[in-house]
């Protein structure tokens, strides 16, 4: 006893039905643009929090990486050897196939730099000879942080017995990396309690749009509505707020990144440093939305799946 | 079309709304529904629509035993019906087009068949030209076809009404009346709950009578 219209127009109505729905959703969010909008602000200072500290976090990482990308071990030789020596020791390492680059910096050039950089230059005069030894810095291969290797290398190189010592602040970047290693786990613990308060605030904006709607709920169930077809535009509406919640989150990542991104750079240069901060990127900025629609569908999911069963006609 | 096959109804906390129902209503039969208010004239209706289910019998609709039908498929048995209220129900957030439209939304017509079909109803019911107008602009018999437009727009097989004529005067209710016999002379099945005996007078269609949740009197023309 059903009468259906035929099956390709079936087809097409069906998505037609969802274009219409996800529009209307939408129109209705515009028809009360300061409420929608305060929604969505809410949900995108929410966003904003993690997504900022991760930026921090990467840039963090982007900036040690840097450091250990050139990660310096400097061979001081014994005082008493001789240039030519250090040359052929050079030559011989540079084969090594941990070893990228060695630069060379003879006893002269050491006393120059240290004159310039320490300060001492007015005391260096005093010095009958130059006591500043011969200082081999190597560059390893590996590219990638990797303080295991590094640290492995330095013990062989120091094993040789030209070498007086053979330095490298391992210690250091451990304790970096476990910072940033705890630091990762504070930012996900806190997204992650983030993102049920995103769905919490959506899942209620919801609930209160279902008890606005009552009737017109009431009216379909009575006229044969399915419980898809009644659920459509409230998880449309979830999706629009989630969307529109990540783009806010963005756009006030974006200002405070141009906040920010002058002092910053600013302390850079006095580090002689050229560092820039980096923003979030178009890949991740898609997912940013992606997953702030997804918090959206399921926000609306399950207030709608609470809330619905309770309306039916009478 | 409907056939109560012994249908008891109990709410809880004991009201006994029907009991022990045994009614026949062929295809194409249009029929009144009287009783005083708390007969169970609209616990019957509600049984029909799936609203309520029945603490005893079996319902079936078009030879569709009710009692098989899941909770998830009440949508599709629904869309065979079409439902009329005293208060009408209208949606006023949106124009009469629009609430004339939504089953045939529902049931995923296109676009051009809805507006062909939307126009027809409203023309039936003599409303074509309001169909930009807001519901709640409209007189309360305006109000009431326009329901009735929603509940044929789909060409129902089966035409519930519940007091459709209760807040209207005599004249506009004997016209509303008439568009329901209009719909049954082209083969609609029809089932009107109503008080007003003088009306249901007037138009000549077999009378069931409830009184305390029981059949007091049957004029339907036996039917196998």
């Amino acid at each position: 006893m059903r009468h259906r219209p035929p099956g390709k127009t079936r087809f097409s109505a069906y998505f037609g039905n969802h274009l219409r729905v996800s529009m209307t959703s939408l129109s209705r969010l515009y028809a009360q643009p300061i409420a929608s909008l305060m929604t969505a602000l809410v949900i995108a200072i929410a966003l904003a929090l993690p997504v900022g500290l991760y930026i921090a976090l990467d840039n963090v990482g982007q900036l040690s990486s840097d450091w250990d990308g050139s990660t310096q071990i400097s061979l001081f030789l014994h005082t008493h050897v001789e240039e030519r020596t250090a040359q052929k020791l050079m030559q011989r390492l540079e084969k090594h196939k941990n070893i990228k680059k060695i630069e060379l910096i003879g006893k002269e050039k050491g006393l120059e730099q240290f004159r310039e950089i320490s300060g001492f230059g007015d005391a260096l005069k005093y010095l009958n000879s130059n006591p500043l030894p011969i200082v081999l810095v190597v560059h390893p291969q590996f590219n990638n942080n990797q303080p295991d290797r590094t640290s492995h290398l330095v013990k062989e190189l120091g094993k040789n017995k030209l070498v007086e010592l053979a330095q490298l602040d391992v210690q250091w970047v451990k304790r970096l990396y476990t910072f940033l290693e705890i630091a990762n786990r504070v930012i996900l613990g806190l997204s992650t309690m983030l993102a049920i308060a995103v769905l919490l605030i959506i899942g209620n904006t919801i609930r209160l749009d279902i008890q606005n709607r009552r009737e017109e709920i009431e009216v379909s169930k009575l006229i044969g509505a399915s419980d898809a077809f009644i659920r459509r535009p409230f998880l449309y509406t979830g999706i629009w707020y989630g969307a529109m919640g990540g783009a806010l989150a963005w756009i006030i990542t974006q200002i405070s990144l141009l906040f920010m991104a002058n002092p910053i750079h600013k302390l850079a240069l006095l580090y002689h440093s050229d560092f820039r901060l980096s923003g979030l990127g178009v890949e991740n900025t898609l997912l940013l939305i992606l997953f702030s629609c997804l918090l959206g569908l399921v926000g609306s999911w399950i207030a709608v799946s609470r809330h619905l069963k309770e309306i039916e006609p009478s | 079309m409907i056939h109560f096959d012994n249908i008891s109804k109990r709410y809880p906390g004991g009201h006994d709304a029907l009991s022990r129902i045994n009614l026949r209503l062929a295809k194409g039969q249009m029929a009144f529904l009287t009783g005083h208010s708390g007969a169970g004239k609209s616990t019957l209706l509600k049984l029909i629509a799936m609203i309520e289910r029945p603490t005893r019998g079996h319902i079936f609709l078009d030879g569709v035993n009710l009692n098989n039908i899941s909770n998830q498929k009440i949508p599709y048995i629904r869309r065979n019906i079409g439902i009329i209220f005293q208060n009408h129900h209208l949606l006023y957030d949106r124009p009469v087009f629009d609430n004339v439209a939504m089953p045939l939304i529902i049931q995923g017509y296109r676009h051009q068949e809805i507006r062909k079909r939307v126009r027809a109803a409203l023309n039936q019911v003599g409303l074509l030209k309001k169909e930009k107008t807001a519901p709640i602009t409209l007189s309360g018999g305006e109000q009431q076809r326009v329901g009735i437009a929603r509940a044929i727009v789909h060409k129902p097989l089966l035409l519930l009404a519940d007091e459709p004529t209760g807040n209207l005067d005599p004249e506009l209710s004997l016209e509303i009346m008439q568009l329901f016999a209009r719909f049954n002379q082209v083969g609609t099945t029809v089932l009107i709950a109503s008080h007003d005996l003088d009306l249901i007078k007037q138009m000549g269609s077999p009378m069931i009578s409830l009184q305390g949740g029981q059949i007091s009197h049957n004029g339907l023309p036996f039917t196998l």
